[in-house]
């Protein structure tokens, strides 16, 4: 019995480890530079790209093709990431192993990444920038195109900084200039003198507007002047603009602390940018933020409210059957499926509450909903509704493990009920609820059917916590690493290309998981010392 | 504390017979003290409707003496002492005939406060149950949840409930560190510090020392005689020996009857119910 008991635990642990050993390894290839081949096609090949016989690329996966030749043998065949999908149509490209008649490792191979249609793999041909074209062969052309691409980068910024931050916040001001003036006309109290103002200010705010305008399109059109022109291995040339390109690499002749490098500077990318291109480039930072954002809000709100469900269920309730029955309905709560709790926060807190509030609070911006529709605080409402049963649960349980002992000596010493409880009887039981809480954060964090209905996005122009009064946000729709991983794998354009961003973001979303839970397992840990206690 | 006092002044005083006291005029010297001051009259106890623990029980307990509950297990005597401040109302289902009073006044009179009775008298448990904070704290939460922050009062009070409970000497220079470092027979004297320190008139305690070491046996033993200066003490104990040697009075119990209660040195030398003989002397129990 021992070694089959052991054996089924084993098969567990093994289905735990290969899963998370494929996303790792899947995950972490995405920022891994490998080499990139040059393959010479034998004649008549099919894997050839508008006619040619050369082509190049990364190789992500060896395989055997699942139809037989003719004689009945295997045939093995690559996958290649050849890139320049602007000029292919596709990014990547199955070469059988017999078609191959030669293959090299150019050095002078690059990989660029641009801002759209994914990487260039090419060689470099020549720059032309306004003081005359470089060609390749020149000696400063590396660093030279360094300089330029540094340069286009910062001035992409500049443009993102204009755009999103003072432009958008010449927006919020005009809108809420707006939305003022539609207040006072609501509430009658619209005067010649606050129209005026209002007025004047959003004169002022529209000449700022334009000024700032101006700027991105002279940097944008910037951006277009100088290009870059490149021989594909297909051995068309291509010229992309600068302003378009954003990073380059020399794949073949990297050293392997280079490639370390490289991978650690993707990774941060991959943390810290907003995605592009349909969230299949980029990075998934506001996925992140909202992810965190929306599990903390959710723990803020079902502490208490299961802490205090739990203390009347334990501590003030008279134990009978009623009580039972309530403790049944609680525990099987945590059995609903979630999408049922999507549902009723669709209907609940999004339309009847969202939009009670919006009819009372915010009618000037009627008939567009405001907290009428999904957003961070439905989401994180459903969810801790959805997780509040495993806290009540867990308090419960901490609860009724204060020994009498305690609860009596704060009696006799004269305390009312409500102080022993407060004083001896929910320190001690911290350990247990905080056990709760990271219970229901890990099933909180990974959820995605009901955010689904009430205020995920596939992409949020702006973040639930930002610069802008009042600060937070909690009627904005927010981005979410669980319904990224859907979006990425089901309803990308280019699932091929998005698999190791699903990978990835996958393997953010455990180390997010682990993390909240980590730092609430330590804070327990401490508080368990603490207290430690024989008489507990 | 002193508002409560006052209260109780003001409400009348219970006029009931007397029970027949036997002088002890050799064990008890001083001024006021009252032989009756808790009265128990006729009192019966039911944990459910079918189980009576305790059968029409009559006592006095006197002022500033050292009473002593014996019996074999099960015969009540713990029950009876945790009415006395009402500990029992934590248990659903309990049922009880008879009166209580305490200084004169009924302790199941349902005006009266069950807070304020506790706040009177101090309870010591089998089982030591220091709270799992600081020395310090542990003797001032009875202040604390009465709502007193005067640091120099709070000061003052730690000192003299652990000078009381002879452990200020162990442990004056680590009152910031926790009760649950405290050895189990300087953790019991620290929850006689915690019953003591606001000052009740009674002190209950529940087999105090049957978790402890014979050494550490002794010093609680000791710090028993001393504490009857300033109150009225009632002691559960299984030990007859401990009973002899601490308690001025002593009542023997037997399935929830109480046999006989008398002047310890005559319990012990001369009982007058032949139950009693055969309990101390070993035949039986």
């Amino acid at each position: 019995m021992v070694w089959f008991s052991g054996m089924w635990l084993a098969i567990g642990l093994l289905m735990i480890v290969t899963l998370l050993v494929v996303i790792v390894k899947n995950g972490l290839t995405l920022f891994w530079p490998s080499e990139v081949v040059q393959i010479e096609l034998v004649e008549g090949s099919k894997a050839s790209i508008q006619g040619a016989s050369t082509l190049a690329g990364e190789v992500r996966k060896r395989q055997d093709k699942r139809v037989l030749d003719a004689e009945g043998n295997v045939i093995p065949e690559l996958q290649l990431f050849v890139g320049n999908r602007d000029a292919y149509g596709f990014g990547f490209r199955y070469v059988d192993q017999s078609d191959i008649a030669s293959q090299v490792y150019p050095e002078d191979i690059i990989v660029a990444e641009r801002i759209e249609y994914g990487d260039i793999i090419g060689y470099p041909v020549s720059m032309k920038l306004a003081d005359g074209v470089i060609n390749a062969d020149a000696p400063d052309f590396r660093q030279r195109f360094e300089s330029v691409v540094g340069l286009s980068n910062d001035r992409r910024h500049e443009i993102e900084v204009i755009e999103k931050k003072k432009i958008g916040a010449i927006n919020y001001e005009m809108q809420a200039l707006k939305l003022s003036l539609r207040k006072a006309e609501l509430g009658g109290g619209l005067t010649d003198e606050l129209r005026t103002s209002v007025e004047q200010r959003t004169a002022e705010l529209q000449t700022e507007y334009e000024v700032l305008a101006k700027q991105a399109t002279d940097l944008r059109s910037a951006q277009k002047a100088e290009t870059f022109v490149c021989r594909l291995p297909t051995g068309v040339e291509r010229e992309v603009a600068l302003g378009d390109l954003m990073h380059f690499y020399y794949p073949n002749e990297m050293g392997y602390f280079d490639r370390v490098g490289h991978f650690f500077v993707e990774i941060w990318k991959f943390l810290s940018e907003d995605p592009r291109e349909a969230n299949t480039e980029g990075g998934v930072f506001p996925a992140i933020f909202g992810t965190f954002v929306m599990t903390l809000l959710m723990s803020l709100v079902v502490v208490p409210f299961g802490v205090v469900a739990a203390i009347y269920l334990r501590e003030y309730s008279k134990q009978g059957p009623l009580v039972r029955a309530v403790r049944i309905a609680v525990n099987n709560l945590a059995g609903v499926p979630s999408i049922v709790f999507g549902v009723f926060g669709l209907g609940f807190f999004v339309y009847l509450v969202g939009g009670s509030i919006d009819s009372l609070f915010y009618p000037e911006r009627l008939p567009t909903p405001t907290f009428g529709t999904g957003g961070i605080l439905w989401a994180s409402l459903t969810l801790a509704l959805m997780t509040v049963p495993v806290v009540i649960v867990s308090t419960e349980e901490a609860l009724a493990a204060v020994s009498r002992g305690a609860r009596e000596a704060s009696l006799a010493s004269g305390a009312s009920k409500w102080q022993t409880i407060q004083r001896i009887v929910l320190p001690a039981s911290v350990p247990g609820i905080i056990t709760g809480l990271v219970l229901s954060m890990a099933r909180g964090a990974g959820e995605v059917a009901p955010l689904m209905l009430v205020g995920v996005v596939k992409l949020a122009p702006t973040l639930p916590l930002d610069g802008d009064v009042p600060f937070v946000h909690l009627e904005r729709k927010f981005m979410h690493l669980g319904f990224h991983i859907y979006d990425l794998g089901f309803q990308s354009p280019d699932s091929e290309a998005a698999k190791p961003m699903v990978f990835a973001t996958t393997l953010l979303l455990i180390a997010l998981v682990v993390v909240l839970n980590a730092a609430a397992i330590i804070l327990r840990e401490r508080l368990r010392r603490k207290y430690a206690s024989s008489a507990f | 504390m002193m508002e409560n006092t006052e209260k109780l002044k003001e409400v009348k005083p219970m006029s009931l017979p007397p029970t027949s006291l036997p002088s002890s005029a050799d064990s008890v010297s001083g001024p006021v003290r009252r032989p009756d001051y808790i009265q128990v009259r006729d009192f019966s106890f039911n944990y459910t409707p079918d189980v009576r623990v305790l059968h029409n029980i009559t006592m006095d307990i006197p002022e500033n003496e050292v009473t002593a509950f014996i019996g074999p297990s099960g015969c009540g005597k713990t029950t009876l002492l945790r009415n006395f401040n009402r500990m029992n109302d934590l248990i659903d289902g309990i049922s009880h005939e008879g009166l209580i009073n305490v200084d004169g006044q009924d302790i199941f009179d349902p005006n009266l406060e069950v807070i304020s009775l506790r706040k009177r008298i101090g309870m010591v448990f089998q089982k030591s149950n220091p709270f799992p904070k600081t020395i310090y704290e542990n003797v001032v939460y009875s202040l604390r949840i009465a709502g007193q922050r005067d640091k120099g009062i709070l000061d003052e009070v730690v000192e003299r409930s652990l000078r009381g409970a002879a452990l200020w000497d162990e442990v004056k220079d680590r009152l910031q560190q926790s009760a649950l470092g405290l050895s189990g027979g300087q953790m019991q004297r620290l929850c006689i510090a915690r019953a003591i320190a606001n000052q009740p008139h009674i002190l209950l305690m529940d087999e105090p020392c049957s978790a402890l070491d014979p050494i550490a046996t002794a010093k609680i033993e000791e710090l028993i005689s001393a504490l009857k200066e300033e109150f009225t003490v009632v002691i559960v104990t299984h030990n007859m020996q401990q009973a002899a040697r601490v308690s001025d009075r002593t009542a023997y119990f037997y399935l929830g009857k109480l046999i006989e209660m008398d002047v310890t040195k005559k319990i012990f030398a001369n009982p007058s119910k032949k139950e009693t003989e055969d309990y101390i002397s070993g035949r039986f129990g």
